[in-house]
């Protein structure tokens, strides 16, 4: 066993000792270990198993079922941009196509799609590496992108 | 003297900017000497004007907005903190036509108190609604909610004091309180804001409830995408239970009540109440098929109350100022008021509380402004990803679940989106084919499979112009096994935007009027 599997196999434990009277802990578990690692990897339904007491494709199915819970590592930096209605009314559709374009091919950025933010009357709205942005135009996603790079 | 300095910590105004705002503020303010007291309130929910920045002076609020980071300095010459004149200022805030005019009920103290100031909450009416419920007998309790006419906010309407009463009326050794707080539909924030900026109204909501129906366990399930939320409400219970809100005897008496926070993972189905309660047990948000109800087995096969954020918030108005002050508010059946949520392509963006029956279109162009780009409006879909669409000549249509239920169309959550004419219905219809696709629980074939052809048969609509009569009339007939055939409200309402969309907006799909009605 490789360090970084043996620290994530750490953290997997502490996730179910920490949550280990709490009933129906699955989720707040999965969400420690990605909110620790920044994905779910791939040994945490075998390990979770015994512990839990519950098979490995229970762990899986529930793993896979949320789009929340990501099982590949993530890129350096996450841009998330709503698809839903009212930012659709606010022009979401071109903006996405043209930051896809605009990032693709760069291995720094993963560029997600997400369903409503809650900032639906100040739309596009994205969430750059967990920052809310609102009134997003293309002007305003290059120096957001621009930022973020130089905060890293 | 001090002045006071208000800057929203919602996080509709931190997206526009609020926090290098009040940075800015406080930088210039130590630079020239100046003693300022940094407020961080809630938002006053006029989003447009976010970041809002309000000062008081003399014990009166002034407001200016939306402020830039770039235009503070010039706010400081304008003498801002004496509410001296400038292009951003916007008056008295309580003046603002936007506020005056609304009535405020469960967002009476929202964009005015810290939100989690225990000493602003107590200062602005809190905890007196839980007060006089600890003076209750638990079956008086749920007949003021009953006498309300407080209906479920999430969208289907139900009587919240129905499902009190079966839920007090079953016996368990465990009951449960939950809070739906995993608002999906786009175009709505209401419940959010609650969290944010008024969480101990949500938590003294939820404490009554529990002392009405014996429950001693709540649950706040919360959508990942609310992180700001999720921070708040658990700092608000961790706070709310020092000060003896929660635990045993609270407040000296002889009740016991806990809220656990949980944060959802990203599925609009988890919305739906019973795909909900299987994913507070740590399964898949698969739906459940009912009966049994919820209120007599629900999560962990206990009797539970599951209710809407904004349906818990408006309890403890019902017991402070009591049942009849809050069913004076309303039409019909439809009794109280709706926190509206104003959103997509509007001027005046923001969250209006009316009592029911207010038009979409006062709504709209009083209270909004019209389209941001000013643009004729389209289309207006009213009740999230689920609702239908409203063209713009039938808006003045009153804003009452009743009235709305006549015309096939939902208030749902009561949120406004917006659409000028530049819209293309079909990829609406089209993207509500594939949202459903896509968050499909998976459990009943018209919903899962059905989503998906739809989603083929606009796009041969879009390609194939020559085939568009044929294709609607297989759209329709689609639309009606999803409507009849489905489990729950996902697959069974999707066609509500999809049909409407078509209904109103025919050459959208290569068909004239004539063919719509030949099909
Ligand atoms: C697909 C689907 C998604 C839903 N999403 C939500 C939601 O995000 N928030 C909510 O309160 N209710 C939602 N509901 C409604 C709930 O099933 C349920 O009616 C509500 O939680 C009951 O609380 P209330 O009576 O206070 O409205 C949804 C229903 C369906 C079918
Ligand atoms: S209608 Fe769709 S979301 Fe609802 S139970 Fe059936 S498959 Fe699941
Ligand atoms: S629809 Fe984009 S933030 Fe709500
Ligand atoms: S997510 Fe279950 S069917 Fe697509």
């Amino acid at each position: 066993m490789d360090t970084v599997e043996f620290h994530h196999e750490s953290v997997i434990r502490q996730a179910a000792q920490r949550y280990r009277d709490v009933p129906g802990a699955l989720l707040p578990i999965l969400h420690h270990i990605q909110d620790t690692i920044g994905f779910i990897p791939n040994q945490t339904a075998s390990e979770l198993s015994p512990i839990l007491n519950l098979s490995r494709a229970e762990i899986h199915g529930v793993i896979t079922y949320y789009h929340h819970f990501k099982q590949t590592p993530p890129a350096k930096h996450t841009l998330a941009i709503c698809q839903a209605e009212a930012c659709q009314a606010r022009g979401c559709r071109s903006l996405t196509k043209e930051v896809t374009e605009m990032l693709a091919g760069d291995h720094d950025w993963h560029v997600e799609h997400t369903y409503c933010l809650g900032l639906c009357a100040t739309g596009p709205a994205i969430e750059i590496d967990g920052q809310l942005k609102a009134h997003a135009t293309s002007e305003k996603l290059q120096k957001w992108i621009k930022d973020a790079k130089e905060n890293a | 003297m001090k002045h006071t300095v208000f800057i929203p910590c919602d996080s509709a105004a931190l997206a526009a900017g609020a926090e290098e705002v009040a940075q800015e503020i406080i930088r210039l303010a130590e630079e020239a000497g100046i003693a300022i007291n940094i407020k961080r309130n809630g938002s006053r929910g006029m989003f447009w004007l976010e970041p809002l920045v309000e000062v008081e002076v003399d014990g009166i609020r002034h407001a200016y907005g939306p402020v830039s980071v770039e235009q503070v300095a010039d706010l400081f010459a304008a003498d801002f903190l004496n509410a001296g004149t400038h292009e951003l200022y916007q008056g008295v805030t309580e003046d603002i036509e936007y506020l005056k005019n609304q009535e405020r009920l469960t967002f009476a103290r929202i964009g005015i108190t810290e939100p989690l100031s225990l000493q602003d909450y107590e200062k602005y009416d809190g905890w007196v609604g839980l007060k006089k419920a600890i003076s209750l007998k638990p079956a008086d309790i749920v007949q003021e909610v009953l006498d309300s006419g407080l209906r479920g906010r999430g969208g289907a309407g139900f009587p919240a004091g129905i499902k009190w009463r079966t839920v007090m009326q079953a016996t368990a050794d465990q009951k449960y309180i939950v809070i739906n707080a995993d608002e999906g539909d786009s175009g709505t924030f209401a419940d959010r804001m609650v969290m944010e900026d008024d969480p101990y109204m949500l938590i003294e909501g939820m404490i009554i409830a529990g002392i009405a129906v014996g429950a001693t366990k709540g649950y706040v399930y919360i959508r990942s995408e609310y992180p700001h939320a999720v921070d708040t409400m658990t700092e608000a219970v961790r706070l709310a239970r020092e000060a003896n809100y929660l635990g045993q005897n609270i407040l000296g008496s002889s009740f016991t009540f806990e809220i656990e926070i949980r944060k959802a993972a990203g599925s609009y189905v988890c919305g739906e109440e019973t795909a909900l309660l299987e994913s507070l047990e740590g399964k898949r948000g698969i739906v459940r098929a009912k009966p049994p109800l919820p209120a007599l087995e629900g999560l962990f096969g206990r009797p539970t109350v599951i209710n809407n954020v904004l349906t818990m918030a408006a309890v403890p108005y019902v017991l402070a100022q009591g049942a009849k002050a809050y069913a004076d508010f309303g039409m019909g059946r439809s009794r109280g008021t709706l926190p509206f949520q104003l959103a997509g392509n509007i001027a005046r963006g923001g969250l209006v509380e009316k009592a029911f029956g207010v038009t979409a279109r006062e709504l709209i162009e009083v209270y909004g402004g019209g389209t941001f780009t000013k643009r004729p409006i389209k289309a207006v879909q009213i009740g999230g990803p689920l609702g239908a669409y409203i063209p713009a000549d039938k808006l003045d249509i009153a804003m009452d679940y009743e009235a709305l239920a006549q015309k096939g169309a939902v208030l749902g959550h009561g949120g406004v989106v917006v659409f000028d004419d530049t819209v293309d219905m079909a990829e609406q219809a089209k993207y509500a084919m594939e949202f459903c696709a896509l968050e499909s629980c998976g459990k009943c074939t018209p919903c899962r499979i059905g989503s998906t052809r739809g989603v083929e048969v606009i796009a041969k609509i879009q390609s194939q112009p020559q085939q568009a009569v044929a294709q609607t009339a297989l759209l329709r007939d689609l639309c009606d096994t999803m409507l009849n055939g489905s489990l729950c409200a996902m697959g069974g309402m999707t066609p509500y935007p999809v049909l409407s969309a078509l209904d109103h907006f025919p050459e959208d799909f290569n068909i004239t009027k004539t063919e719509q009605h030949a099909a």
